[in-house]
């Protein structure tokens, strides 16, 4: 039998960062408020009340369409979508069918270091449902409890081309395309939360075959492991049934993070039939071109550019690259930090080592922490110049961090700049070689390690303000070896 | 319309009707499909197709938050509650 080759496609939809709902001007930040509290008659779909669209989440999703290099249609529309589940209060869901306000672009993402594209059939716009909370096991309760401060949520789906050819590309795609959204400050990436979620379509196909095999439904993966976990699980589940001579059946599973296995949920004969037709409490859209240009214009740069430049403009590791461009925010921080001087390999590794980690720890952004972007320029200057050791500077760091003085002002006030003065090193350098005439011996027997203690005794003697490389030649030039 | 398709709508409908029920709905569905189907003699060729007929575009509103219900009004008519949250039935 020829080899299988599986093939993927994704659905991502994302919450939008928007302060109002879809379709009315209930909060869409809805975590955390008591249930039921987020609600009004427009999207409880209580009789007579009607939805108006949200400018913002338009224009939002627009955006990201855009940087998916998507084409932006003249005209597009709202329609029904049309089902009962008790997350639903209108019996119907508000989205785009026919006419969604974007189609064909592509989404660029790395594999192992490699460059691939995968195309983007469409971005649309619709709303998101209420919660359901179950008693106990869903399987055995006989009732659910209904949240509806989520319902009306403005939802961004975007469906991906069935591009992808292994589970290891599917969560590189869903990273590459969490950035974007990021960037685009439309989503906050959270999918442990549900504010961004992803659903696969997988079939596989022997090697060389055009057309497509029969296609299962993946839901239910609310990290980037579980995705590859599921989709690797589904491609071994098809591979085996198909090598078995057995037939895929259309379906719809779901992942189960306990079972580590995709579970049956509905079959073809129970798949749904939405009978969507075009909402007619909303009027269409008609996009206008200066729209678009204005909104093409204000697009930050796309991480996969930024990345690209950042390694070409300045001397930094591939490495270091990445930890700058989490997010826009950062590669900004750290081209401030350069552009005050620093040079760009050290600032790169105080940003991404000792700030960063003080960030974490203080829940704090890098943008919004007391240390601005010059001070962190001069510290790492100072460090550089042999001006203050780099241990003191970390603590001087962590000090300001907390305190918000300035790192640089602080190695001032305290004395604490490095010496290097001659008459001063020299007086350091004869009390070490006292207190540790061992040490001095071994050395000049041969013993290279021993001058990490004379070192360190002069450190000690110095309040840690010695330039320890000048002090370890200083200590070499003394106890020069015979013939060297 | 045939039967099938009668006892479809009435799954995506969640109802459950009686044989005798779907019977009479066939009947009627019948007779209502087919006078719909009157609109299929009309010409359109020279029409654009459209989903509506308002003439209006673009109406949309700002990004702004109003006041919400409060969760005791939006629970008022709600047949079955607890703790804020309303109950239904669980999903088979």
């Amino acid at each position: 039998m020829a080899e299988l080759e599986p093939v993927i496609g994704l659905e991502v939809h994302a919450q939008l960062l928007t302060k109002s709902k879809m379709f009315c001007g209930c909060r869409a930040e809805y975590l955390g408020l008591p249930p039921n509290s987020n609600t009004c008659p427009t999207c409880l779909g209580l009789p007579g009340a009607l939805p108006v669209i949200n400018r913002a989440a338009v224009e939002m999703t627009i955006r990201t369409a855009l940087a998916l290099a998507c084409r932006i249609p003249e005209f597009s529309k709202f329609d029904r979508k049309n089902y009962f589940y008790p997350d639903l209060p209108k019996g119907y869901q508000i989205s785009q069918f026919d006419l969604p306000l974007s189609l064909a672009g592509q989404l660029e993402f790395e594999v192992d270091g490699q460059r691939r594209a995968c195309g983007i059939t469409r971005v649309h716009l619709e709303e998101d449902a209420g919660t359901l909370h179950h008693a106990g096991e869903i399987h055995t309760s006989n009732f659910s409890l209904v949240d509806l401060n989520r319902a009306g949520v403005p939802l961004m789906e975007v469906v991906g081309e069935p591009d992808l050819r292994s589970p290891r590309e599917a969560p590189q795609y869903l990273r590459a395309l969490r950035q974007l959204l990021i960037y685009l400050g439309v989503n906050d990436g959270n999918m442990e939360q549900g504010s961004l979620r992803c659903d696969a379509n997988v079939s596989l196909r022997p090697r060389g075959q055009r057309e497509m095999g029969v296609k299962v439904e993946v839901k239910n993966m609310n990290s980037f492991r579980s995705l590859e976990a599921a989709l690797t699980y589904e491609v071994g589940r098809q591979t085996d049934l198909i090598q078995r001579g057995m037939t895929i059946v259309q379906e719809t599973r779901g992942w189960s993070e306990l079972e580590q296995a995709t579970v049956s949920q509905r079959g073809k004969e129970e798949a749904q039939d939405y009978r969507y037709f075009p909402e007619p409490d909303l009027p269409p859209l008609k996009v206008g071109r200066e729209l678009v240009e204005q909104l093409k214009a204000g697009l930050p740069e796309p991480p996969m550019r930024l990345r690209d430049r950042l390694l070409d403009q300045y001397e930094i590791s591939a490495e270091q690259v990445l930890v700058l461009t989490e997010r826009p925010q950062d590669a900004a921080y750290f081209e401030a930090v350069v552009a005050a001087g620093a040079p760009p390999r050290a600032a790169a590794n105080w940003q991404a080592g000792p700030l960063q980690a003080l960030c974490k720890a203080a829940r704090v952004e890098v943008e919004r922490c007391s240390i601005s972007a010059g001070e962190l320029a001069d510290l790492v200057r100072m460090v550089e110049a042999g001006e203050v050791s780099g241990s003191t500077a970390r603590e001087l760091l962590a000090e300001a961090f907390e305190s918000g003085a300035s790192p640089a002002a602080l190695v001032t006030e305290r004395g604490l700049a490095q010496v290097s003065d001659a008459a001063q090193m020299d007086a350091w350098v004869d009390d070490a070689l006292r207190q540790l005439p061992k040490a001095a011996a071994d050395f000049q027997a041969g013993a290279e390690r021993a001058l990490g203690p004379l070192v360190g005794a002069i450190r000690k003697a110095s309040g840690n303000r010695a330039n320890p490389d000048l002090a370890a030649r200083l200590l070499r030039e003394r106890l020069a070896r015979p013939g060297e | 319309m045939d039967l099938a398709q009668v006892e479809h709508l009435s799954r995506l409908a969640r109802l459950g009707l009686s044989p005798e029920e779907l019977q009479t709905l066939l009947g009627q569905l019948t007779a209502i499909v087919a006078a719909v189907d009157k609109l299929q003699e009309a010409d359109v060729s020279s029409v654009d197709p459209t989903a509506q007929v308002g003439g209006l575009y673009d109406v949309m509103r700002a990004d702004e938050v109003a006041p919400s219900l409060e969760a005791e009004q939006a629970l008022a008519n709600a047949p079955r509650k607890e703790a804020g949250l309303l109950r239904v039935p669980a999903i088979q």
